[in-house]
Parts: C-alpha cells; sequence; structure tokens
C-alpha cells in the first residue's frame, strides 16, 4: 500500500487450525496509528478468529506477531492490554449489579494496598468521558443501562487501560440506528487523536461508512485489500461472497387474496408486566408479504410470541384461516397451519444438542407419516430428512450432526426447512436474516418470496428496512407496541417509515 | 516456564464414547491402590482377591449379579430421568416406596390365585415407586419448585412414614423390632440357579436395560423425553407436551427405582426392615453418570460397582484391607469418570510461557 509510515501492528503469515477446519491461512494483516480499519467478510471467513488471535485468546499455529515494533508472544488477553490493545466482543463481559465505575476499574490496581481510591479512578474516568463525548453515568448500575449504554461503558473500560488499538467484533448488530451514528462519532474521535480502530463487520454499508481502508476476508484468507474511496459496496459484496450478488430481488406481481392471518385488538404484556401490545390490528392476505418494521423492543418480540403461542396475550383475538388461535399453545398455531420462524432460534427454534434430523421432524415427530403404534418410524424421518437436506442445500456432515456444529446460515435453513416443510397458510419470520451473512440472506429472502407465490400469507418482522423494503407488499411500522401506519411498499418513502419508527405520525 | 490451559476441543468421535468409561476404570482402579496400601495392604494380593473374590467361584460370580440387580435398576432409574433433565436424586425413596408396596401386597395377597400374586406385586411396586416420583415432577412442572430439593427430601419422608409403619400397622405381631411379617410364599421370587440367590429380579433388570434402550431409540416419547431434556423451551415450542413427557418420564423413572425396591423384599429379605437399602439409591446416580446415562453404559457400571462391592468383603476377609475400601473404589470412580467425560469437551494444552 505503499505506507511510509511504521505499522502499529503487524501480523505475518497467520495460520489457525480447528481440528479439520482452517479458520486463518497464512494471513498477514497491517494496522496503522490513526486508521480505521475494517476487516470485512461472511459469517466464518476468519475475522474474528485473527483479531482473538490479536487478542491473546487464541493462539495461532504458526506466525508472528509485531506490535509497536517489538515481536510479541500473546499467551492472553492481559498480555495483549498491557501492549495497548483492546477487544470489544459482541457479547459483553460487564457485571450486571455492580455500577459503571466498578466495572470499569475491575483488574486494575485502584488506590494503595486494600485501599480502593475511587476518587481519582472517577476524575480519570469522567476525564476520559469528557474527551470522547460518551454520557453515562459512571454510578449507574450496568443492568438499567441501554445496550448501547452498555457499550460505552465497554469503550471506556477499553480506554480507562490505555488502550490504543481497539478492536470491535461487529458492534452494530446490538445497536438502534442512532446508537450506530453516536458509535461512529467515537469512534472518529478516537482514531484523531492517534489510537486505531479494527472494526469487524459484514455490513457493506457501514464499512463504507466509518472505515479509511478495508481488508476482505474469505474461506481465511485476505482476498483483498481496498483504501475506502477508492471502492464501493457491488466491488466489496463481490469480493467478500467470491460471486457477484449484491442482492437484486425480482418480485412477481401477484394480486392478494382473502387474509390469512387476522390480528384484532391484541393486547399483551411483556416480561415486566408491562403493557407491550396495545390494541393492535393487522391482517395478512394470500400471495401476500406484510413487512412489520421498527426498531427492535418496540413488542416485536411480544407480538411474536403470542403469534407462535409461546405468550398469553392480555386480550384481543388472532385467527388463522378464521379460526381463532388458542392462547399460549404452541400446538395451535402448528395445527393451524403456521410456519413460525422465532428470532432467537438458538433459544427457542432449534434443539443445539440433538441431530439436523431430529430438528427438522420436531414438529411432525407424530404425525401418522413418521410414526405408529408409538413408535417412530426411522426409514421415513430418514428420507424425509435427508431430502429436505438436499433441498435446502444444508450443509452439514449428515442427517446425524449434531445441530451446533452448523453454521448460523445454515441453523437458519434447517429452521426454514421445517417450518416451511409443513407447506404453511401463513409464515410468521421474526428477523429471519439477522446476523446471517450475505449468501445465506439472499436464500433466505428467495424462500420467503417462493412462499409468497405459493400462496402464503407472510408476516416479515425485521429491523432491516433494506429487507423490508426489498420483500414486502405493504409495510407497517410498530412503535411502542402500537402500529403507526401501514401502507404500500410502492408508495412507501423510507422518510415516512423512518418517522413512524421514530413515533412521529403526520 | 511451561504452563498449561483447558482448551476446547472437536466432538470426539463414537469409539471414544466407549474408551472414556473404560479408561476411567482403569485409572480408578490404579488411584485405588493408594489407599490399599495406607491400609497396609499386599497390593497385587489385594487385587487379586477382589476380583477372585467376585468372579472367581460360581456362587461368587451369581452373588455379584444379585448384587448387581438393585444397582442396575437404581442406576436405570436415575439415567432415564436425568436424559429429560428431571434431576431425580430420590431413587432410594422410590426403591423404599416400592418395598412398601410390596410388602404390604405380599402378606395380604393369600386369597389371591398364586400365579397371580407376583405379577399384581410387581405392578404394585412400580407404580408405587413411580408415583412417589411424580410428586416432585408434578411440583416441577406446575409450581417451579427445584427438583432436586424434593426428591431428595422425599428420600427422608419415605424413610419416617416407613418407620411409621414398622412401628404400627405393618409391625410382625408380637415384634418388637421395627419389622414386618414375612410375606407369603406365592410372593417370593423365584430362585433361577439351585446353590445361588440367582432370583427373577435380575432377569426383571436385565430385561429393563432392553425396556429403557427400546424407549429411549425407538419410541416417540423417547424422542420426545430427550428433546425435552435438551432443550424444554424448544420442545414447548415444537409442540411437545411438557407437562405430560416430565410427569411419564418421573413414573418410568420412579418405578424402575420401586422394582428394585421388590427385588430386595421378594427375593431376599422375604419381611420389610429398616435398612433394606444400603443406599441403592444413591449409588444409582454415581453408576447413571458412569454409564454415561445410556441404558447399556449403565448395565456395566453396575456390574463393575458389584464386583467391587462383592469383591471387597473376600479381599477384607483375606488381606485385613477393611470392605470401607469398596466405597472408596466407588467414590473414586465417580470423580475420575466425571473428570474424563470433561476430557470429552475440553483437553489441555502444553503452553511454553516466556
Amino acid at each position: 500500500m505503499g505506507r511510509e509510515e511504521h505499522p502499529l501492528v503487524s501480523m505475518r503469515a497467520i495460520t489457525k487450525q480447528f481440528l479439520n477446519v482452517a479458520a486463518n491461512k497464512d494471513i498477514s494483516f497491517d494496522l496503522f496509528p490513526g486508521e480505521i480499519c475494517a476487516l470485512l467478510g461472511e459469517n466464518g471467513a476468519g475475522k474474528t478468529t485473527l483479531m482473538n488471535i490479536l487478542f491473546g485468546y487464541y493462539s495461532c499455529d504458526t506466525g508472528d506477531i509485531t506490535i509497536k515494533g517489538e515481536k510479541v508472544d500473546l499467551s492472553s488477553p492481559k498480555d495483549a492490554i498491557s501492549r495497548g490493545v483492546g477487544m470489544i466482543h459482541q457479547h459483553f463481559t460487564l457485571v450486571p449489579s455492580q455500577t459503571v465505575l466498578e466495572n470499569i476499574i475491575v483488574g486494575t490496581q485502584t488506590g494503595k494496598g486494600i485501599f480502593l481510591d475511587l476518587k481519582s479512578a472517577r476524575e480519570r474516568l469522567l476525564a476520559l468521558q469528557k474527551r470522547f463525548g460518551l454520557q453515562v453515568d459512571p454510578e449507574a448500575k450496568v443492568w438499567t443501562l441501554s445496550v448501547g449504554e452498555q457499550q460505552k461503558v465497554e469503550i471506556l473500560k477499553a480506554l480507562y487501560r490505555d488502550v490504543d488499538i481497539l478492536i470491535m467484533d461487529e458492534p452494530t448488530a446490538v445497536l438502534a440506528l442512532s446508537e450506530t451514528v453516536e458509535l461512529f462519532q467515537t469512534l472518529k474521535s478516537l482514531v484523531q487523536e492517534g489510537r486505531s480502530v479494527v472494526f469487524i463487520s459484514h455490513k457493506l454499508h457501514e464499512v463504507m461508512a466509518i472505515s479509511d481502508r478495508i481488508v476482505v476476508l474469505r474461506g481465511g484468507e485476505v482476498v483483498a485489500e481496498r483504501k475506502t474511496c477508492d471502492t464501493n459496496k457491488r466491488e466489496l459484496a463481490n469480493l467478500m461472497v467470491g460471486r457477484d450478488i449484491l442482492e437484486r430481488i425480482e418480485k412477481k406481481s401477484l394480486k392478494p387474496g382473502r387474509p390469512v392471518l387476522e390480528i384484532e385488538n391484541l393486547e399483551a404484556l411483556n416480561d415486566k408486566k408491562l403493557l407491550a401490545l396495545k390494541d393492535l390490528n393487522l391482517a395478512v392476505r394470500e400471495n401476500e408479504i406484510l413487512g412489520l418494521a421498527g426498531i427492535s423492543g418496540n413488542g416485536q418480540r411480544e407480538l411474536a410470541e403470542v403469534l407462535f403461542g409461546m405468550r398469553e396475550p392480555a386480550g384481543g383475538i388472532v385467527k388463522v384461516n378464521g379460526m381463532p388461535l388458542r392462547a399460549g399453545s404452541p400446538t395451535s398455531p402448528i395445527k393451524l397451519q403456521m410456519g413460525r420462524i422465532p428470532e432467537d432460534r438458538i433459544e427457542t427454534g432449534l434443539l443445539m444438542d440433538l441431530s439436523v434430523e431430529e430438528n427438522l421432524i420436531l414438529e411432525k415427530h407424530n404425525a401418522p407419516d413418521f410414526c405408529g403404534w408409538g413408535l417412530m418410524n426411522f426409514a421415513r424421518v430418514h428420507q424425509f430428512s435427508d431430502e429436505l437436506i438436499a433441498a435446502y442445500s444444508i450443509k452439514t456432515d449428515g442427517r446425524d450432526a449434531v445441530t451446533k456444529s452448523l453454521s448460523g446460515g445454515n441453523l437458519q435453513k434447517v429452521m426454514l426447512a421445517r417450518e416451511l416443510a409443513r407447506k404453511p397458510a401463513v409464515v410468521v419470520a421474526s428477523q429471519p436474516t439477522r446476523g446471517l451473512d450475505v449468501g445465506a440472506m439472499e436464500f433466505i429472502h428467495q424462500r420467503l418470496l417462493q412462499e409468497r407465490e405459493r400462496g402464503a400469507a407472510i408476516l416479515l418482522v425485521s429491523e432491516d428496512l433494506d429487507e423490508v423494503f426489498a420483500l414486502s407488499d405493504r409495510i407497517a411500522v410498530l412503535f411502542e407496541g402500537e402500529i403507526m401506519g401501514e401502507v404500500a411498499v410502492e408508495e412507501a418513502s423510507r422518510e415516512q417509515i423512518g418517522l413512524w419508527m421514530s413515533g412521529v405520525r403526520q | 516456564m511451561i504452563g498449561l490451559r483447558i482448551v476446547k476441543r472437536e466432538p470426539l468421535p463414537r469409539w471414544a464414547r466407549v474408551v472414556i468409561p473404560i479408561a476411567a476404570i482403569v485409572v480408578t482402579l490404579i488411584l485405588s491402590a493408594i489407599p490399599i496400601l495406607v491400609a497396609g495392604g499386599h497390593l497385587w494380593k489385594s487385587y487379586f482377591y477382589l476380583f477372585y473374590g467376585a468372579l472367581g467361584t460360581r456362587f461368587n460370580l451369581l452373588e455379584t449379579f444379585v448384587k448387581a440387580s438393585p444397582l442396575l435398576l437404581t442406576g436405570l432409574a436415575v439415567a432415564f430421568a436425568f436424559r429429560a433433565k428431571f434431576w431425580n436424586i430420590g431413587a432410594e425413596g422410590q426403591l423404599l416406596a416400592g418395598a412398601l408396596a410390596a410388602t404390604a401386597l405380599g402378606i395380604n395377597l393369600g386369597g389371591v390365585p398364586k400365579p397371580m400374586v407376583l405379577p399384581i406385586i410387581i405392578i404394585g411396586g412400580f407404580l408405587a415407586g413411580g408415583i412417589w416420583a411424580s410428586i416432585p415432577a408434578l411440583l416441577k412442572t406446575k409450581l417451579k419448585v427445584d427438583d432436586v430439593v424434593t426428591t431428595l427430601l422425599l428420600n427422608y419422608v419415605m424413610i419416617h412414614i416407613m418407620g411409621a409403619l414398622l412401628f404400627g400397622p405393618l409391625q410382625q405381631p408380637g415384634s418388637s423390632w421395627p419389622r414386618s411379617s414375612a410375606i407369603i410364599e406365592a410372593a417370593q421370587y423365584p430362585i433361577l440357579m439351585t446353590r445361588s440367590r440367582f432370583h427373577l429380579g435380575i432377569l426383571i433388570a436385565f430385561f429393563a436395560v432392553l425396556v429403557v434402550w427400546f424407549i429411549n431409540s425407538k419410541t416417540v416419547f423417547g424422542y420426545q423425553n430427550k428433546a425435552v431434556g435438551v432443550n424444554i423451551r424448544a420442545a414447548h415450542f415444537g409442540g411437545i407436551n411438557t407437562t405430560s413427557v416430565m410427569l411419564w418420564t418421573a413414573l418410568i423413572s420412579g418405578g424402575l427405582a420401586g422394582l428394585a425396591g421388590v427385588g430386595e423384599l421378594c427375593a431376599l429379605q422375604y419381611r420389610l426392615i429398616m435398612d433394606i437399602s444400603p443406599g441403592y439409591g444413591y449409588s444409582g446416580i454415581v453408576i447413571a453418570m458412569l454409564g454415561n446415562l445410556h441404558p447399556v453404559g449403565v448395565l456395566f457400571s453396575s456390574l463393575f460397582f458389584s464386583v467391587i462391592i462383592v469383591g471387597a468383603q473376600t479381599m477384607s476377609r483375606m488381606t485385613g484391607v477393611p470392605t470401607y475400601i469398596a466405597e472408596v473404589i466407588q467414590g473414586m470412580a465417580l470423580m475420575v469418570m466425571l473428570i474424563f467425560l470433561l476430557f470429552r469437551e475440553y483437553r489441555i494444552k502444553v503452553v511454553k510461557k516466556s
């Protein structure tokens, strides 16, 4: 790249093998002072592994790491932090019951001997907050903070330890739009002070917006390096997946039929026993996708759970093909031909410790096709699951492979295969592509469109506006448990939807 | 400097599931040398008599099976419950419930046609154990009461119920001891081999291995029971009636433990006494873990346990090492097994530290 300055970090010929998968193959990577460098790649490309090696979390099989001109052998994150490398993982490592300040000073030398010097720690923290505009109350308990605020605490924790190389692993995955904007400002102010940031992501628009330089990983190898100003989303997408797929969604125009899913005056409480859905009314018709947009936490989870039979509504009624859904019973939506894609596929959707096959048959395991006299008919079960694995091109070692060995995209394919194999009359898909890479996302989108053509009524609950606009026939917006408005996609504008999402009604 | 670190490993191949318990037993026996030496025993002699005492003569071998049958049944009971994550620590109480039912029936079924007596007792003992286990399952599913606590505490409730009955209505007339009258002859398990105590209950226990294996791997209920154990929320989401699965699991689990009690009563004691079980229900937990919750694994681990228990008698007589050694070896077997099970998912890596 013809830079004159010396790299802050230089990783050479890094290789890391996980039993039979090479996560990193001969990767070289440099990080220069004062830059935001994006590591772009699909899930499983090796981005996080590479950075976990730099953070001392994994050790590499072969390769050298030089930090600030000194060759290092990192055996733990502690080593890495002492050399100025900090990493913020997707899942935070904060103690919820302690205050922000307590979380930040944990493990540092604060005060003398056994006496804590909280006063000077607080002053130091406040000075850092002022310098980087990271506003969080130091005395607030962490559990009371929003996810965005918790992320700020993580960043402060790193800065408090004088970290000048900050690695952020998919930091926006958990953030709302406004919080993302704020995070980007923080990152920019960090690099202005000469610190460097590694930004791990698979979201093209974010990488374009925030980075100075982009390193693209695919299958554990570096496939390209670009200056952000010299590239564009299309090129990056090609590099990332190795083929030309910046998704183009072709949607047949279909005339919607009669309403299949009808939600009338639905009310529901959240886990804190507060009203999460207020007098909600929606109808989805045959051959139609209704996109329900909105920032998550506005009742999406509660709505999906009521529809799935996992939460009892406080009032109102849900009908599928005119038949009322029995409240709080997961068998009722199954009987009424509802395909259900829950947002937490790992907790609710799938049995991670069972085989792929055992997951595929879950809802049909006691259907007459698969059993008689209380005994499983394994010949039929094997045939059924082999067919589904082929039809959905699920990448697995076979139907007997344990489900948790699958990648995120393939897990979602298992989920989809199971639900759509029943040829459902209505599909409720909650955040179906969250956390998935471009390839898997495209597959899921195509499958949902095929269901629409087959005649299913589809309720797509999603935070991803691109997805909502690309797939939906109509768009409704959920805000604080209420429908802010509903509009046909041809008449919808992003501005309008954005306003509704932030609670502004014209 | 060299350091050790525990790192996660890729899933092990199938053969490892067989090799790990065997390796654990070998390591246990090697480690057992320490207490044997401390007790002043001659090492090779002690090991020789340990195995000779359990397997060396026809009578001893058959006696090992006699000892294995209650251990096998309680082991299966615990393994079946744990598979659904119903934490049944109460096999001891369920065993006593089975023995109690067998006693009450065995004393009073004089008027029933003889061939009907044993089937009634076996079913009655099974149901008594099963119903006793269903109480905590009901509390768990309906009121979310912790099953570890309730199953454990119900053991003591059952001991005291038994005590009250043995000092009360079930006490042998004229006796001042807490023991019942003898059961009628038709209620006794037949002895299947001459010059031994090899009884019907042993066949029942072996048959139970087959039944549990069949339920686990062939039936719809086995699938549901496993799904509930892996992730009860996802099983519920998938339309499985988790309450019903939990209750049936408890009924079968408690029933198996109840059969162990029936066997001890109808084949060995013929009357109920306070110490009818030397803690078979608790050993069952260890045996289930050692057998990796698999019915065939439970079969082998119960045989291993009974070899140690029976063999320790001879070893003690011949070398002077106290029989307590059997309990030490059992405890060690569990710990070694738990450590070895850890290695299924993790391995130790040697790292050089600069």
